[in-house]
């Protein structure tokens, strides 16, 4: 009788353990950043911060749950969330930069979205700050999951 | 093993940076409200502002409040105990910061109840039935005026005076002061022109032993 094949278990590439690794390290700074733009520094969020949060947030808690035992697989899970964070980033980047008229924009009352809030260094704005840590998510996950299907 | 300490140790950094991030941060807002507050000491008590307790008082308590904040009307009492602790050595400035809709009206009342001399028992009466007049963070003050009918006022001359310019005049002077001392939660408390800074009873409580005890 023939031996089953052995159910593939998460393979223990520690490559991916690292891009994981990263992602989630990004992914909880943004997180920490946020809550201290918001709760520390008390800048309202408007409403594409709160979407850019609803799609960080989680990112932060679960990833960690695929590093302990490593699970590349989270990557089919975590990267629809990066990839619609990512959209709302930009929305939002583009939005301030005025490459988008404030009148497509969805928030009509409370915290402005097209208002700059904060800057550094001369364009250095939160929504290009989120455009930067969801792309780079996005290109761990990514190759998590190009290296998990070898 | 070393993954997990790797990890362990990233989540720490990263809970140690947040955290000495707000601590830093805080100070700085700390120390840059008392240097706005000293700067703007002239707008603490006014001289219609309405003040309980001994004249030559050792300590002042100046607090911002909205009659319709629950917040507020929670903190009265404790002012109150606080007061009655040391009643020769406290007097309470009373100013207001209506940021609920409608409060501006609701200190109109106040302020035509003070002409006859009932200020107190209206403030009294009007935070402990709060519940009663305020709908979804909005005051409404023709629930009001029914629950001050026992205080004795003269109902009709309470409505006139309402609208007179003297006391728009003085609403307008509070919020004008509120902002100028960035008042923009209520209650909001100065003790010897000192701001309360981090908000509770205890921190309340501290700061006033502070300035008895000096």
């Amino acid at each position: 009788m023939p031996h089953p094949p052995p159910i593939p278990t998460s393979k223990s590439d520690p490559s991916c353990w690292v891009l994981i690794f990263i992602a989630w390290l990004i992914a909880a700074s943004g997180t920490l950043g946020a809550l201290f733009f918001g709760e520390v520094m008390g800048l309202p969020p408007c409403t594409l911060c709160w979407y850019q949060r609803i799609f960080m947030f989680p990112l932060a808690i679960f990833l960690p749950l695929a590093l302990f035992p490593l699970d590349t697989k989270v990557a089919r899970y975590a990267l629809p969330l990066a990839l619609i964070g990512l959209g709302f980033a930009i929305f939002h980047w583009f939005l301030q930069l005025g490459l988008i008229s404030p009148s497509a924009s969805p928030c009509a009352q409370g915290s402005s979205c097209s208002e700059i809030e904060a800057e550094w260094f001369g364009f250095l704005t939160i929504p290009l700050m989120s455009v930067c840590a969801f792309a780079l998510i996005n290109i761990s996950l990514f190759a998590t999951f190009i290296q998990g299907k070898k | 093993m070393k993954q997990k300490i790797i990890f362990i140790a990233a989540a720490l950094v990263l809970l140690a940076l947040f955290i000495v991030g707000t601590l830093a941060f805080k100070n700085k807002q700390h120390s840059a409200a008392q240097a706005h507050v000293q700067i703007n000491q002239e707008a603490l008590i006014r001289m219609h502002s309405p003040i309980i307790g001994a004249q030559n008082a050792k300590v002042t308590i100046v607090e911002f409040i909205d009659p319709a904040c629950e917040a507020c009307a929670a903190f009265y009492p404790f002012v109150k105990e606080l007061i009655a602790k040391n009643p020769e050595q406290i007097r309470l400035v009373m100013r207001y910061a209506p940021l609920h809709q409608g409060a501006e009206q609701v200190i109109a009342v106040l302020e035509a109840a003070r002409k006859q001399g009932k200020y107190w028992p209206a403030l009294e009466t009007v935070l402990a039935t709060q519940d009663q007049w305020t709908k979804n963070h909005q005051a409404k003050v023709d629930l009001v005026l029914p629950l001050l009918a026992p205080l004795g006022l003269d109902m009709a001359q309470l409505q006139t005076d309402m609208q007179s310019s003297g006391i728009q005049i003085v609403i307008q002077q509070e919020i004008a002061d509120a902002k100028a001392l960035s008042v923009n939660k209520t209650p909001s408390y100065f003790v010897n022109g000192k701001p309360l800074l981090s908000f509770g009873y205890q921190q309340l409580s501290d700061l006033v032993d502070e300035a008895l005890n000096k």
